[in-house]
């Protein structure tokens, strides 16, 4: 027998589970639902340091349970995989990232590092053998400990009895050490996984659905972000065009892959995809319908045929793109808008997909209830109507934002229902 | 040679880079004056400006013409050491401009600091996670018309407020005009921080401090 308490909780999950779903599947709902999502704000509403968060799991979880108590959004983004990477950073001695206590001062975010990872001229070897490039010269690149990957030989030339041969390869020492200390790395990696799979039960079983599971990433950022840096990659689009459209295709392939498999341990279908350059006045339109949005739409249209919705955060101001974009299966696909004009999404992209956002981290941050109440009023009355709207921050609940602000904003979904 | 100037400003405005530079090598080693070879860089880099403003070139266009330049650079440089140091050039103003501290981030804080001096101004450029004392510190021995804070996260809103606040306990405050940028600041933040303006991008960057130094508006 379950208790009350308990059936109440299983009922509120349908009810919320259904009211996000239905979100997404363009029809109405009895009131606009609420995502809850952030970084490290949640260092803030716990009064312990960023550095907290990032290293100590269990506290971690105490804050997000507080948060969904004192907030009671219809879905929440798990903050674990995103936040609570210290140790497993600390224990693959990762470089692209300057985080609290390590490179940045512990009641500060941590910070991506614009680098190149990959040469111009490495396009070729990467397209001849992403995998090959990718062990043994990438990795070696973006963390200390896997430097030993770089001894290993280009296994496909192995046959019959090379292959035999080729077992020596393994036991080189410094092989051996990046192998143990990847280990231990995934030792840590798998035991904050478990206590954060495990708190999604729990919160899961209290009422609260997940609002997304597996990653991705456009082509186009993938390189530009994670491969090549922000200089290297707008040089490419003119010197190294043909290469890099061939990379991104054959990168397509790996970032779908990689969200199915994540995927399909987790309960919930939504794939986060941050977009970070698609925004306006980055490229000209020509250059986004050659080089972003042809790789991006196959990673998008890959993710729904595998039965997922992707969930695009468009970052900056994207409004002018919208037309672009709209080219997508109707509902299933969530479009947020950091800066986009929402309004003018809504007669765009209302019929294709559903929209979420955009109170502004200005107004989150230093406003005040009242004009975040306001801000909040339009959005669900305009955007809201007839469905097909989740109410969010621009970038979620920033890291500064102020609680009673916080507060004013979930509350809004309650107090205007579907507009 | 007048062909080939013209097409040298014509290749570089054109990002056809293999042939600027060739351009380039050829006509200094028929013996054109350095000095010429880099005021055809600069009437060329005009036009990706303009072109800049008018939305039909973005930010890889700029990145292009910057790089050939620097490479047309490398090669008359050596060339120039014979000759008499030239005069500094006029600039219209002087800059300072840092993204604020706590925030890393450079990539918007660059392309300001790139269409600036492209627009004749002098850039004191602080870079990343400018502790306040050195904004200070730069405008004391700079005497800039205008301080630039950058700034990508939204602990960056605070670390502009502190830093405006000190610029004016250091009594700067009525002596420049301060304008902020970066992916989240708004009127709003403007207002927060007590800075004079925004700009959302690095053309009003340049159009802010057109207004306030006087410049071609």
């Amino acid at each position: 027998m379950t208790s009350d308490v308990d059936y109440d909780a299983k009922e509120l999950y349908a009810e919320r589970h259904k009211r996000v779903q239905d979100a997404i599947s363009l029809k109405e709902t009895d009131r606009v639902p609420s995502v809850f999502y952030s970084m490290f704000w949640y260092a803030k509403y716990g009064g312990v340091t960023c550095r907290d968060i990032m290293y100590d799991y269990d506290k971690l979880s105490a804050i997000v349970r507080k948060v969904l108590n004192d907030f009671q959004p219809d879905s929440f983004s798990l903050p674990h995989p995103i936040i609570a990477l210290g140790p497993s950073m600390e224990a693959m001695d990762y470089k692209q990232l300057e985080w609290p206590g390590h490179g940045t001062d512990p009641n500060v975010s941590y910070q991506f590092l614009d680098k190149e990872y990959m040469s111009a001229k490495e396009y070729e070897e990467y397209i001849f053998d992403p995998t090959g490039f990718y062990l043994t010269k990438y990795l070696p690149r973006i963390s200390g400990v896997c430097e030993g990957f770089g001894k290993l030989p280009s296994f496909p030339g192995h046959y019959y009895i090379q292959s035999v041969l080729g077992a020596r390869y393994f036991s080189n020492p410094a092989v051996v050490e990046s192998f143990q200390a990847m280990a231990r790395a995934g030792d840590e990696m798998q035991a904050m996984l478990s206590k954060a799979m495990a708190f999604a039960r729990e919160m899961g079983d209290a009422g609260f659905p997940l609002a997304q599971g597996a990653s991705a990433i456009s082509p186009f950022d993938y390189f530009a972000d994670y491969f090549r840096g922000s200089k290297g990659v707008m040089m490419d689009m003119y010197r190294k065009a043909d290469l890099f459209l061939e990379a991104m295709d054959k990168a397509a392939v790996f970032i779908v892959r990689s969200a199915v498999a994540q995927s399909e341990r987790q309960p919930c279908k939504t794939v986060f995809i941050p977009v970070h350059w698609a925004f306006d006045g980055l490229m000209s339109e020509d250059h986004f319908k050659t080089f972003f949005w042809p790789p991006f739409k196959k990673v998008i249209l890959g993710l729904i045929d595998a039965g997922l919705n992707p969930l695009l955060l468009w970052e900056g101001d994207c409004t002018s793109r919208m037309e672009l974009i709209g080219d997508i299966p109707a509902g299933k696909a969530i479009y947020w808008f950091e800066r986009g004009d929402l309004f003018k999404a809504k007669e765009i992209l209302g019929n294709v997909t559903c929209l979420r956002g955009n109170v502004p981290p200005s107004l989150l941050n230093t406003g005040t209830p009242e004009e975040v109440d306001e801000y909040c009023k339009t959005l669900i009355q305009v955007v809201g109507k007839g469905g097909g709207f989740i109410l969010d921050g621009g970038i979620g609940v920033p890291d500064e934002a102020l609680i009673e602000n916080v507060k004013a904003m979930f509350d809004a979904t309650h107090k205007y229902g579907n507009g | 040679m007048g062909n080939k100037a013209d097409e040298l400003v014509k290749s570089i405005a054109e990002m056809d880079e293999e042939k600027a530079i060739d351009l380039a090598n050829q006509m200094l080693a028929e013996g054109v004056d350095p000095l010429e070879v880099l005021r055809l860089c600069r009437v060329a880099m005009d036009i990706v400006g303009e072109r800049f403003e008018k939305q039909e070139y973005f930010l890889p266009e700029l990145m292009m013409a910057g790089d050939m330049l620097e490479q047309i650079g490398a090669i008359v440089k050596p060339l120039l050491m014979d000759q008499a140091g030239g005069e500094e050039p006029e600039t219209l103003g002087t800059i300072v401009l840092g993204t604020v501290h706590g925030d890393l981030h450079d990539i918007g804080k660059n392309i300001v600091t790139f269409m600036l001096e492209l627009n004749g101004f002098k850039v004191i450029d602080l870079g990343i996670d400018v502790p306040i004392e050195k904004f200070i510190d730069a405008i004391e021995e700079n005497q800039p018309q205008v301080v630039a804070l950058s700034g990508f996260l939204t602990l960056a809103f605070d670390s502009m407020k502190e830093t405006v606040e000190a610029i004016a306990e250091a009594g700067w405050r009525d002596k420049v005009k301060i304008m902020i940028g970066g992916g989240q600041i708004d009127e709003q933040v403007t207002n927060y921080t007590g800075a004079d303006a925004f700009g959302k991008n690095a053309m009003e960057a340049v159009s802010l401090c057109n207004e306030w130094i006087g410049g071609a508006a």
